[in-house]
Order: structure tokens, then C-alpha cells, then sequence
């Protein structure tokens, strides 16, 4: 396998979050009755116009933002021309001379840069299902009309690993600045692989091959694997790689020709005439910057660097905009940032462990009020976590609800020592056990202190004055 | 005086006022079809008419605010979307579609509670220039029944001329509107592009078609074009045309085309369109040489441009949804391509393979975007030349409507009966045509005034002097 360089590039589509189609007030909903989302525009009757949605528009400009690429001041929708059933205008709209952005690229932690060849919005066709040969297939247009990010890398990429890695930070930019959900299950991203194999340090580019039907993150890297040892094979056996698409059968775990047609299709691009030219100025790319949240990859620098975290605490509050907006919200109000990680990761996101898009069920000043009280010792974290329950259902604040309850009765240090004496009094097996392994009481020894103290002692101290007392 | 004598306006003031019911209106016009059932120019009378009259004279009796249009029977041409009725584009391809919407043009009739009376004879999908290619069978002339009606808005041009419907709407795409109305002795306009929605209208070449009234006067063609004319929300290429707040102008300038003067001197209505400039000059109107240099190009222009979007907008026409399956079509090939070579005629076709043709890789540069550029320049040409005069004159048609079969046979002949109206499609600007003579067979011929963007009042204003003055010609 040294013998060959790999070339990998990539054609991702990804679904835009918007509520409504791209050309139509059809709603962009994942789901529905078949054909209950359709209207004139985007079944393709005589007569109807379409009308550009200029959310998605924003949307992959916010996409371009996200990658660094050039935003366009001009930008043209195309006429994509062919005939496939689940295609209801026989054209699809889409762009090719003047795309909304071009450029830009992702570095890898190799530190490699991936560049970008261009991002444009498009429209998706429909969805056949293909029932019987008596029956026949039957079309669906719900999502015919919904909007599209066509994602073009250069072939900048040597490997599997590469792709995935590059993958998954599209993924994870594209959630976060909530432009799409990219669920490769869903459809909601889709890969398309272009690969050829080079001799090494060869600057001929082999012969490429294009692989479709990838439908999860793990079926490209496996497809490309196999890819790349069966052309391999082909070139090491004397022969060229024929220039086709190949289908992935992850069942199966190769890959097998299309039907190939003879010639590559001629699309007969021209712009649309219904759509004019989409204008943009300067002033409105800069907004739509403006408007975009801080992307995951620079919040876990800073949060690692300015905050002092690990990695992984840093993956996981910035797993969502959602919990990394909230964890710095806490922050801002009480700057703990280690502590209050802590308590997000652990007890916050427990409490939605089962919901996709969720949001914490106590607000973020009632958390840095209780997170305040513990640090200030006033309670401990279990009656913390006590707390958090009754603010979640009374939606009182902490500081009331402590009061109300009474959990702000401080045990002193004195009441830690008379109980301490008192079961040193009362129970000559535990001084004896105590002498001879202390660690080995010691949890009993804590225990019954809270026992006794309705669970309010803070554990720390009574860890520390029982040595004091059983000491002697 | 019958109701076929009286224009629009008079119409709806006599059903307004209750001088007369809309139900006796349309019943007029029910029967007036009936007895020119043989022009061929109304397929179909849509059968809820009365009982739609009925309900406008409901409202009048009530006492209930109608609209300028309450109660007048309007025809609508068979490529224009009406909810809930068909729509064939005189194609037996569509033979079974119904529209599920009305076109914005028609909901803007409803609201001004006209009467949608029917559909009218067209050449299949809007292609030709004769109305000989529909699968009705030719529309013919208002005049004379063994010529052409014009195309391709034939039958709306004829139900008008020949007292069918007071008012009759058209589209025109690069001459559709106002070479029918030129050959039938009757109104129409072609607007700004841009300025009546195309929402709904069955589309052949986007970036020119353009819908509008054909009637019985000037008068009648403008009332009813501002009643479609507005921007419309479902349809991006539609302008704001404020074309009726013009400063008034008591004469015009009228430019003559230096490079078409040729043509026009050439035709054997040459002396008529003497007499004619003379008539205006009377008027008050001043006549300047203007140029246009690629004027005489816009024809190939036209025949690269129009069949390219009308390729693609005619994809889906395609044997899967709405259109006639071929009966024997097997694989999904088989679909596409039995049912479109048994459902479109042979013109659409041609004009298809056409646009193919230009659009495809290797041949686009030269000619679809060659066009594109020819296109452009000539934009700016007409309004360079609108710097030196309001209206530009000539002749809408080469001469009067020619014999049906005539030139079927020969398609280049027929597109270049198309020369003096395809200019103002390519440029976009509004061109109206108003019958100003008879030829030598003693048939209607048109005089075409080509307007500057949004010059619409201008047109519409200097066609009706010319119409008034020119009263007694006609009628020699």
C-alpha cells in the first residue's frame, strides 16, 4: 500500500434547519404524512414560481462563516437540468459559476488544512419508495423543495481517519451554530467520496472513482478503506481504474458499480430566470457574522486555556451551544469555572440524560446560588443537590427555600465535637477499631455524625475533627 | 344596440346601475359563442358562468360594494390556471389536468368580480405564431374563416373581434398578444416584463412572457390591465410599475427604426402606414429617425433564448404526474420518452430539441450566452434611443393574417412573421397594438407603438388619439 498516494474529496450535503422550504411555504418538517408538505412550487405544476427563502440563504452563509470562507456580494441559482421521477420540476435549483461561498477549509489536530472548494445552497429532491413490480413505486415530495448546503472540499485528503475527523467537525460546527442537525441516519448529511489512487509522490492524479449510499460516519471510513485496496488491486494487477460511481453495501462491506452510463450526464446549467441574483452586501455578510456564536473548537481552547479544564470537560460542556452558553452564563455570574463544570457534568446533565434537545430545569443564577452556598459552606453538596430538586419544583430561589426549610442551620464545630465524644463515650468497639485501622471507621464514624445531624455537617470538617477526638 | 356593441366600461356601469343583469350579459355571450362555434376560439365555457352572474346580481341587488369588473364575462386562454378547471395549453398532454390554484391574474379578476367565462384557443403550449398548432384544430380568423386567427393567443384575439366576450386574456411571450390582435382588428398590450405576475400562467419563456388584456378598444384594454398589473409576493420577477403617474404629454415624439425602415418599406402595407404617420403628424406628433442597431438580430436572439427556458421549463412535462402516460411505456425510459413524443406536437418538439441544442455543453457559449449578451446590449440600445423620442413605431405584423396552411410547413417563414414584435419582448419594454387599416384582402392590420419601461400611460394615451383619429379608416 506505500506504493500509492490516496486522494480523497469530498461532496457533503447537509438539510438546513429552516421552517419552511427553499422556494415554497411548504414546512421543511422530517416525518410527515406522505405528500401532506406540498403545494404548486415544489410538486412542479404548470405555472408556479418559486420564491428564494431567504433564511436558508443566511443559513449557508452562516455555513461559509463557520469555515472561513469567502462570502459572496453576487450570487446566482441555476437550473440544474434531468429527469428522475423524484425530481418534480425536471430541474433542480441550485448553483454553479456564482456560489454563495467559496474557500475556506477546517484544520485537522494533525494540523493539516483541509480547504473547501465551495459552499452553495440547493434544493432536495423527493424520495421514491419503490413498492412492487405490480404496483410499482410511489413518490414522495414532502421533501422535494427542502433546502440543501453542498459542502466541496478539494482533494486534500489521504486517508479514512482524515475524513472522519473532518466529518465530525463539520458536524459538530454545523449543530452548533444551529444552520443543521446533520443526523447521517436521517439523511440530514449526506457523504459523497471521490478517491484515486496516485504512485507515491506522483503529481498525476489516478483515475477517480465516486462512492454514494454512505449513510453513518463509520460506512465512509469503511467504504474508503475498501476502496482504496481494491484499487490497489486493480492498479497492481496492470489494470486502469475505470472512471464510475460505485454503490456501498455496508451490509456486505464492499462497494459494486452502478449501472454506468455511457456518457457523464450534461446538466445544461443556465441561471434561473424566476430567481433574481442574489445581492449581498458587505454590511449584511458582516451581521450574519455578528450573529454567529463562538464556534465548540474555540470555546474548548479557551475554556482549556483561560479556565484551566481538562479536554474532556471541555468536549462535553461544549457538546451542544446550549450547555456551553449556560456553563459560561454561570461563569460570568461566579467565576468557578472547575467547580461549576463539575456540577453541570455531573449533576445537571444527568437530570436530562433522555432528551435530545433539552434545556436545564433550574436557571443559571440558581445554580451559582447553590454552587455559592456550598463553596461558602453554609450547606454541604448534598443538601446542594437536595436543593436543586425543591428549586425545580417550587422554581423558588435557593437563599428562600434554604431558610424555609431550615437547611441553613450550621452544625458548629462544637456539636460535631460533643456528638464525637458522645459516641466515643458510648461505643468503646469503634475507639478500639479506631486505633488499630482508622480508615476503616472512619465512613462509620462520618455516618453517624450525620445521622445525628440530620445530614447537615459538612464531612470535610468532621473528617477532620475526628482525629482530634479519638486521637487522645 | 346589442352588448357585444358596448365597451367594458359601459358594461359594468349597466350591470352596477341594474340597468341589465350580469346573467343576461353572459347568456348573450353564451349564445353569441354558440352561433361562432365554427372560428374554433372558445374550447370550453366553463359550466358555473350564470350561476357565478347570478351571484354578482345577488350582490348588486343586496346593496353589497362590488368590483369594477362585477358581473363582465372575461376569457381566460388555456394556459392560464383557474382552481378547480382544466387546463390543457391546447395540448392533448394535459388532457386530464385540472388546476389545483388560480393564476395571481385570475384572482385578481375574481376580486374585482368579473366572470371567468372560459378558455380560449392557443397554439399548443404557446408555441407558434398561427394557432394552427393546437389539438383543438386551428382558431380562425374573426374576418375570414379560411385564414389564420394569429397565435398565439388566437382564440382570445377572435372570441373579442367576433363579439364572444367582451374582454379576453392573452400572453405574449415574443408577439402572442398583439400579432393576434393586429390580425383581428382588436387591442393588446404587451407590458413592461415584469409588470402582471406570471404566477399561474403556464411558463414558456420566463424571462419574457408576460399576460394581459386583448379588447374591443383602447380604453377597455387599459381598464383591465390595471386591474392585473401589481407586484405580486409569488412572483419575484414582478416590478413596481407606477406606469398611470406620468407627467401628461400633449404630443409625442416617434421614432422610426432606421434599421427596420427598410423592412417596412419593402411591404405591401406600405402606403397604409404612410397614410398613417401622416394622420399622426396631424396629431401633433414629430417623427425622428432613431437607431437600434441590433434590431434586426433580436429575431435569432429570440429563437436561441425562448426555446432554452422553454426546454427546461417543459421537463416536467414528463408522462410521471399530470401528463398523459404513453399507454405502452414499460421501463421508466419508456415514460418519458413515449409520452412526451405522443404528447407534444410536433412544433413543441422542435422548439424543445432546439433549446437543448443551445443550452448544452460545448454550443452554450455561442449561443445561449451569446443571446444573453445580444440580449443586454440590446436593452441598452432601446433606451438609448428612447433619449431621443417617446415611442418607437412599426408595423405590428409584416401584413394581414395569411391562409391557414399557408406556412405550417415552413417553420422559418412562420418565425419570421414574429420580426417587428420579438424587439420588445427581448428588451422588456411594454409594445401595444391598435388596428389602424385594412390590407388588400380586407383584413385587419396593427400599428405597434413601443414604449421605455413603465411607459405604459404614454402607449396607452397615443393609441387612443390614433384610435379616434383613425375612426373612419377602419371602417373603408
Amino acid at each position: 500500500m506505500n506504493k500509492y498516494d490516496v486522494v480523497i474529496g469530498l461532496e457533503i450535503h447537509a438539510e438546513l434547519k429552516t421552517k419552511t422550504k427553499v422556494f415554497c411555504s411548504c414546512k421543511n418538517e422530517f416525518g410527515a404524512k406522505p405528500n401532506e408538505n406540498t403545494c404548486p412550487v415544489c410538486t412542479g405544476m404548470p405555472g408556479a414560481l418559486p420564491i428564494l427563502n431567504r433564511k436558508a440563504v443566511e443559513l449557508c452563509i452562516k455555513a461559509g462563516h463557520c469555515f472561513g470562507c469567502n462570502i459572496a456580494n453576487y450570487a446566482v441559482m441555476e437550473r440544474k437540468n434531468y429527469f428522475y421521477p423524484d425530481l418534480s420540476k425536471a430541474y433542480q435549483i441550485s448553483q454553479l459559476v456564482h456560489p454563495l461561498c467559496v474557500g475556506g477549509g477546517i484544520t485537522l489536530s494533525s494540523g493539516k488544512f483541509i480547504r473547501l472548494n465551495r459552499i452553495h445552497l440547493e434544493e432536495d429532491a423527493g424520495k421514491l419508495t419503490h413498492i412492487s413490480k405490480s404496483v410499482g413505486t410511489l413518490v414522495d415530495y414532502n421533501r422535494g423543495g427542502t433546502p440543501l448546503i453542498e459542502i466541496v472540499t478539494e482533494p486534500d485528503f489521504s486517508s479514512a481517519e482524515e475524513v472522519d475527523e473532518f466529518l465530525k467537525k463539520v458536524r459538530e460546527a454545523l449543530v452548533f451554530a444551529d444552520i443543521a442537525n446533520c443526523k447521517m441516519e436521517e439523511g440530514g448529511m449526506r457523504c459523497d467520496v471521490n478517491l484515486s489512487l496516485k504512485p507515491r509522490g506522483s503529481t498525476v492524479f489516478g483515475t477517480r472513482t465516486e462512492m454514494k449510499n454512505l449513510n453513518s460516519f463509520k460506512s465512509v471510513f469503511r467504504a474508503i478503506e475498501f476502496e482504496i485496496d481494491r484499487q490497489a488491486d486493480v492498479l497492481d494487477a496492470g489494470e486502469k481504474v475505470i472512471q464510475e460511481t460505485r454503490k456501498w453495501d455496508d451490509v456486505k462491506g464492499k462497494n459494486m458499480a452502478m449501472r454506468s452510463k455511457e456518457e457523464a450526464q450534461d446538466y445544461r446549467y443556465f441561471p434561473d430566470p424566476d430567481i433574481l441574483p442574489i445581492k449581498i452586501s458587505d454590511e449584511e455578510i458582516q451581521k450574519i457574522k455578528e450573529d454567529m456564536p463562538r464556534l465548540p473548537e474555540q470555546r474548548r481552547k479557551e475554556y482549556v486555556e483561560k479556565f484551566g479544564l481538562p479536554e474532556y470537560n471541555a468536549q462535553i460542556l461544549t457538546s451542544s451551544k446550549y450547555v456551553s452558553d449556560y456553563f459560561e452564563e454561570c461563569v460570568r455570574l461566579y467565576n468557578l469555572p472547575q467547580k461549576i463544570s463539575n456540577w453541570i457534568m455531573v449533576d445537571l446533565l444527568k437530570l436530562v440524560k433522555e432528551q435530545e434537545e433539552f434545556v436545564f430545569p433550574i436557571s443559571e443564577q440558581h445554580l451559582v446560588e447553590i454552587i455559592k452556598m456550598v463553596e461558602d459552606k453554609l450547606i454541604n453538596k448534598t443538601v446542594g443537590l437536595q436543593l436543586i430538586d425543591k428549586v425545580i419544583e417550587t422554581n423558588q430561589s435557593p437563599k428562600a427555600l434554604a431558610d424555609k426549610m431550615g437547611l441553613l442551620v450550621t452544625i458548629s464545630d462544637q456539636q460535631i465535637i460533643d456528638l464525637l465524644k458522645k459516641l466515643k463515650a458510648e461505643n468503646a468497639k469503634v475507639c478500639a477499631d479506631f486505633k488499630q485501622d482508622p480508615q476503616k471507621v472512619m465512613g462509620f464514624i462520618v455516618g453517624f455524625v450525620m445521622k445525628n445531624t440530620g445530614g447537615k455537617a459538612n464531612s470535610d470538617l468532621v473528617r477532620k475533627l475526628i482525629p482530634e477526638i479519638f486521637n487522645d | 344596440m346589442e352588448f357585444k356593441d358596448l365597451s367594458v366600461k359601459e358594461l359594468a356601469q349597466g350591470i352596477k346601475t341594474q340597468k341589465f343583469t350580469s346573467e343576461s350579459v353572459v347568456k348573450y355571450f353564451i349564445e353569441q359563442s354558440e352561433k361562432k362555434k365554427d372560428l374554433n376560439a372558445i374550447i370550453e365555457i366553463f359550466d358555473d358562468v350564470l350561476e357565478k352572474a347570478r351571484a354578482v346580481d345577488e350582490k348588486i341587488k343586496k346593496g353589497i360594494p362590488v368590483g369594477k369588473l362585477a358581473g363582465i364575462p372575461v376569457a381566460i386562454k388555456d394556459n392560464i390556471n383557474y382552481l378547480g378547471k382544466k387546463m390543457s395549453c391546447a395540448s392533448k398532454f394535459l388532457k386530464d389536468y385540472i388546476s389545483p390554484y388560480s393564476a395571481t391574474v385570475v384572482k385578481k379578476l375574481e376580486a374585482e368580480d368579473a366572470v371567468i367565462f372560459g378558455r380560449t384557443n392557443m397554439d399548443e403550449f404557446t408555441m407558434g405564431g398561427s394557432c394552427e398548432n393546437s389539438c383543438y384544430g386551428p382558431c380562425k380568423n374573426a374576418f375570414d374563416s379560411t385564414r389564420i386567427s394569429g397565435g398565439t393567443s388566437g382564440g382570445s384575439a377572435v372570441a373579442v373581434a367576433a363579439g364572444m366576450c367582451p374582454v379576453a386574456i392573452g400572453t405574449d411571450t415574443g408577439g402572442s398578444i398583439r400579432q393576434p390582435a393586429s390580425f383581428n382588428g382588436v387591442v393588446g398590450i404587451k407590458p413592461t416584463y415584469g409588470t402582471v405576475s406570471r404566477f399561474g400562467i403556464n411558463a414558456f419563456a420566463s424571462s419574457t412572457d408576460q399576460a394581459s388584456p386583448i379588447a374591443k378598444n383602447v380604453d377597455d384594454c387599459e381598464f383591465v390591465f390595471e386591474i392585473l398589473a401589481g407586484k405580486d409576493k409569488n412572483d419575484a420577477t414582478t416590478i413596481n410599475n407606477p406606469f398611470a403617474s406620468l407627467p401628461v404629454k400633449q404630443s409625442y415624439r416617434i421614432g422610426i427604426c432606421k434599421e427596420i425602415k427598410a423592412e417596412i418599406e419593402k411591404l405591401e402595407t406600405y402606403p397604409k402606414f404612410k397614410q398613417a404617420v401622416e394622420k399622426l403628424k396631424e396629431l401633433g406628433c414629430e417623427f425622428i429617425e432613431v437607431e437600434v442597431p441590433h434590431i434586426l438580430n433580436t429575431l435569432a436572439c429570440y429563437y436561441i433564448l425562448t426555446p432554452a427556458e422553454a426546454t427546461s421549463n417543459f421537463a416536467r412535462f414528463d408522462g410521471v404526474k399530470y401528463t398523459t402516460r404513453s399507454s405502452d411505456a414499460k421501463t421508466l425510459e419508456e415514460v418519458y420518452v413515449k409520452s412526451r413524443s405522443e404528447g407534444f406536437g410536433k412544433e413543441v418538439q422542435r422548439r424543445i430539441m432546439l433549446g437543448n441544442f443551445v443550452l448544452s455543453s460545448g454550443y452554450f457559449d455561442a449561443y445561449y450566452n451569446k443571446a444573453k449578451k445580444l440580449q443586454t446590449l440590446l436593452r441598452k440600445e432601446f433606451a438609448k434611443a428612447f433619449t431621443n423620442c417617446d415611442v418607437i413605431m412599426m408595423p405590428t405584423t409584416p401584413g394581414e393574417a395569411f391562409k391557414i396552411g399557408e406556412k405550417i410547413h415552413d417553420p422559418v417563414a412562420m418565425y419570421l412573421e414574429d420580426l417587428f414584435t420579438v424587439p420588445a419582448s427581448i428588451a422588456g419594454v411594454p409594445a401595444i397594438s391598435v388596428p389602424y387599416a385594412k390590407g388588400k384582402a380586407g383584413l385587419p392590420l396593427g400599428m405597434q407603438f413601443i414604449g421605455a419601461e413603465k411607459t405604459e400611460k404614454y402607449l396607452f394615451d397615443l393609441a387612443r388619439k390614433f384610435e379616434s383619429a383613425l375612426k373612419e379608416n377602419c371602417d373603408e
